[in-house]
């Protein structure tokens, strides 16, 4: 081996070689950020008051259990990763990191937040993370993605725990409010990805992901959009009557379901010409109006819970 | 064989190592923190009395 080619070899392990940052990128940052929010209105939603150290610890951890199962995800979806134009460029399919690294960060950091979250509230709230990790991984990554058209629609339990756990960690305890915000995020998860899926069609076909758009065709996906929208918005809008709603959550419930419900109607409408002709605008629209939506409504829960203390919050 | 202080090993992993070791420092600090909520709370006070009792 020439001196030349030992310094080409060591240009181009310095280039692939990762950093903090790809590390940190394994830990899909702004999926934590919906599960940060999520579970911190699930925590201070809850009647029993937090330490303030207390509760930054618990939504840490949680954050860091949603991260760590984000990195296995990374792992067994490797392959497909390489496939999907928006996945091509994470960490693994780009290079930067080894898939056995990943697992390892995965594994360790999925301890690390368990054991942390029990030991700073609760091992009710422990567990539940622990058995939120064991969902997305192995029952939604390991088993459903690859093999129902309903996947996204169990696997959107997953993403939609972290408001019970946020729960849990404050009372120690289970009810019906956090399941309500459990439900919402539950049956916003399917419209939410289908209108995705509408329009980056040729990423799931190609990595051969059997979404319902592949499997049972476009014209039903978007019936099922609506469908779901539907179920979702009398959900949405009955949570305004329950422990966690009350007139500002009410409001915002009402305007948001109308709009969605009507990017629904549009989407179950329109032809596939329609949306070649425009580049799928509504489609496009619907998806960042549900990212919106979301927010809003774990929002106006928060703003009641917040206005409590004040005697606003809430019905009484 | 003696590891040089400016090797360029040390250069390229510079920003991984400090993420580490600031990840680390964070750590501690979050478990001396919740040590100190924890002992300095209404339950622990109480089960201490317990125990004197």
């Amino acid at each position: 081996m020439t001196d030349a080619s030992i310094n080409a070899s060591t240009a181009t392990a310095r280039a692939d070689e990762a950093g903090f940052g790809d590390y940190f990128a394994l830990l899909k940052p702004r999926v934590m950020s919906l599960v940060v929010f999520t579970a911190l209105v699930g925590l201070l939603a809850a009647p029993v008051p937090v330490h303030p150290f207390v509760g930054f610890c618990a939504i840490l951890f949680i954050a860091i259990g949603g991260g760590a199962s984000g990195a296995l995800n990374m792992w067994w979806d490797a392959d497909i990763d390489r496939v999907m134009k928006r996945t091509k460029s994470r960490p693994i399919p780009s290079g930067k990191v080894e898939e056995g690294e990943a697992l390892a960060v995965g594994l360790a950091l999925s301890g690390l937040s368990v054991i942390m979250l029990g030991l700073a509230t609760n091992w009710f709230a422990g567990a539940f993370l622990a058995f939120t990790i064991f969902f997305y991984v192995v029952v939604y990554t390991m088993w459903l993605k690859r093999s129902t058209p309903q996947n996204i629609v169990i696997g959107g339990a997953a993403g939609a725990f972290p408001p019970v756990i946020g729960w849990v960690a404050a009372t120690g305890s289970m009810s019906v409010e956090p399941w309500l915000m459990f439900a919402l995020t539950f049956m916003w998860t399917p419209p939410h990805f289908w209108a995705l899926a509408l329009f980056m069609r040729s990423d799931y076909d190609d990595a051969g992901v059997p979404m319902l758009t592949v499997t049972h065709g476009r014209r039903a996906t978007r019936v099922h959009i609506l469908v779901y929208t539907a179920l979702l918005a009398l959900l949405a809008v009955g949570t305004a009557f329950s422990g966690i709603g009350g007139p500002i959550y009410l409001t915002v419930a009402l305007v948001l379901n109308i709009l969605f419900l009507r990017g629904a109607w549009k989407i179950s409408r329109r032809t596939e010409d329609d949306s070649e002709a425009d580049n799928f605008k509504v489609e496009r629209g619907f998806f960042k109006l549900s990212l919106l939506y979301l927010f809003l409504h774990f929002g106006a829960v928060l703003a009641e819970a917040l206005l409590k203390p004040y005697g606003l919050g809430g019905w009484s | 064989m003696s590891l040089r202080k400016g090797h360029e090993l040390h250069q390229r992993r510079f920003s991984r190592n400090l993420g580490v070791g600031l990840t680390l420092a964070a750590f501690i600090v979050i478990i001396f923190g919740l040590t100190i909520v924890k002992v300095s709370g209404t339950d622990f006070n109480r089960a201490t009395q317990e125990v004197q009792n």
